[in-house]
């Protein structure tokens, strides 16, 4: 089982605490909205990654599993 | 050079036919002894198969197989059927040529996508104006005749560019903006009051009226083997008459413009796929067929049929920074990428093709598009990003002219129609 993020773009207001919370695969573009790139992520970080999931003031970030690999 | 004006028709084929003036196919009468009855007492799996068989496919730019559609639909419990006729597009006038001019196909199609699907809520949904009532008094006069299993109900869209797209259709038939919304679920598991819904362009349903009549090998017998049937184009830019044609799926592209009267003089690039399209160059585009197998090769699709016709004393920068300036302006902005990188876009394009000496406005636009590419809800900015890196592909040349101050263009009046339609063409 494998773990990739997303935004969900339209309650996504960019306030960067999932930047802040998951620096390893996160960073913000120059609006302040954030780029998470579509690689599984690591298992070493999916614990940080739920965290930051958990924290999004606007419930705007998203970890789906997805059954391939 | 001229924009696209809705009057300005050339219809020949099967859904617009040659020499029935305007306003003709409105009357009920005349309609049914121009394509004859429809016979409603089909099963869900008749029409379905038919439509399979058939391989008709989404005719408002996605291209997507209509029986998938439909078995999916059908399979959820109360559907809901629209009648999709808000084209965004400022250089498409088909969807709105069709309503006016062959509505009742439409009407048709969409009680036969009720059959398929047991569908027992019907709507027609076209921007504001003249349009509406046109459709209200002919659901009205088709209740009044008995033609119809399911009576449609007619409502507005505001004319903007997102407000034809899926869920922003869903939206605004369930009292909200008409503006697109987060994907998953997709409106064929939940749409219009929660039911699975069916958003199919109108021509595609015009499309399923004439299988209905025909059958499926008659739909077959034009257009190519992976992509049948006709299609209807807005034609548009340096061509001698714009306007709305039908042409077999697969017509060379030259051909296709000759429908428009052909061009005055010589052609620098071509537009396919209006403006989410691709900007080909006009002596590579020709020869190409107008299909998803003959222009998916060299990155392009002929979406909803827009293709316009770029002169060579015309400047494609120009033009594509006012076509990206308009993209950036009909922004939903619900989604930060597209709300900061559609205008940051459109301003750099500006300066370009201003022939302002900053250095690095090429690559700047690179970036910005690689920054809003894939970061949205809809397509929009995705389809935007499609347009401006094939504007720099195709316009390289000018693109280095243009930083050295110069501009080749010698005839600076605009091709790209930048504001939405006006309502009208119904009248």
């Amino acid at each position: 089982m494998t773990y990739t993020m997303s935004v969900d773009w339209i309650a996504c207001d960019g306030r960067g605490l999932c930047a802040e919370l998951l620096p390893e695969r996160i960073a913000v573009d120059e609006w302040g909205f954030p780029l998470v790139g579509s690689e599984p992520m690591q298992a070493d970080l999916l614990g940080h990654a739920q965290k930051a999931v958990a924290a999004c003031p606007k419930l705007a970030l998203r970890l789906t599993e997805s059954a391939a690999g | 050079m001229t924009s696209i004006s809705a009057p300005d028709l050339q219809v020949e084929g099967r859904i617009l036919p040659d020499g029935i003036g305007a306003g003709k196919q409105r009357e009920l009468v005349t309609h049914q002894q121009i394509h004859g009855p429809l016979d409603l007492a089909v099963s869900s799996a008749d029409v379905i198969a038919a439509v399979a068989a058939a391989g008709l496919t989404g005719r408002g730019g996605a291209g997507f197989p209509m029986a998938r559609k439909l078995t999916a639909v059908a399979a959820g419990s109360e559907p809901v059927v629209v009648a999709n006729g808000a084209e965004g597009e400022p250089a498409s006038s088909k969807d709105r040529v069709l309503l006016s001019y062959a509505p009742h196909l439409v009407l048709d199609g969409l009680q036969l996508a009720c059959r398929a699907t047991g569908a027992t809520r019907a709507y027609v949904y076209v921007h504001e104006g003249p349009l509406v009532a046109l459709l209200e008094s002919l659901v009205a006069a088709r209740r009044t005749a008995g033609v119809d299993a399911v009576t449609a109900t007619v409502v507005a869209a505001p004319a903007r560019f997102v407000s034809g797209q899926e869920s922003a259709v869903v939206s605004a038939l369930n009292g909200g903006r008409a503006l697109p919304l987060a994907v998953p679920p997709s409106v064929y598991v939940k749409g219009v009051g929660r039911a699975p819904t069916l958003v199919q362009n109108v021509e595609t349903l015009a499309h399923l009226a004439l299988i209905g009549r025909h059958g499926a090998s008659w739909f077959r017998s034009v257009g190519t083997e992976r992509e049948p049937g006709s299609m209807l184009c807005t034609l548009g830019g340096a061509v001698a008459a714009p306007g709305v044609v039908e042409v077999p799926i697969g017509t060379r592209l030259g051909d296709v413009l000759a429908r428009a009267g052909g061009s005055p003089g010589p052609l620098s690039a071509v537009l396919v796929g209006g403006y989410h399209g691709t900007w080909l160059p006009a002596g590579q585009a020709m020869d190409l067929s107008l299909s998803v197998e003959g222009l998916g090769p060299v990155g392009a699709s002929p979406g909803a049929g827009v293709v316009v016709a770029l002169s060579a004393q015309a400047c494609g920068l120009s033009e594509t920074a006012r076509a990206v300036t308009y993209l950036a302006e009909q922004s939903a902005r619900q989604c930060g990428p597209c709300l900061n990188g559609l205008p940051a876009m459109a301003r750099t394009l500006t300066q370009l093709a201003g022939r302002e000496r900053s250095r690095g406005l090429p690559e700047r636009v690179l970036e910005l598009a690689a920054l809003v590419e894939g970061r949205g809800a809809c397509h929009h900015p995705d389809g935007t990003v499609r347009l401006v890196r094939s504007a720099l592909s195709v316009f390289a040349a000018e693109v280095a002219t243009h930083q050295a101050g110069v501009c080749t263009a010698t005839d600076d009046r605009p091709v790209l129609p930048v504001h939405p339609w006006r309502a009208g063409g119904a009248s």
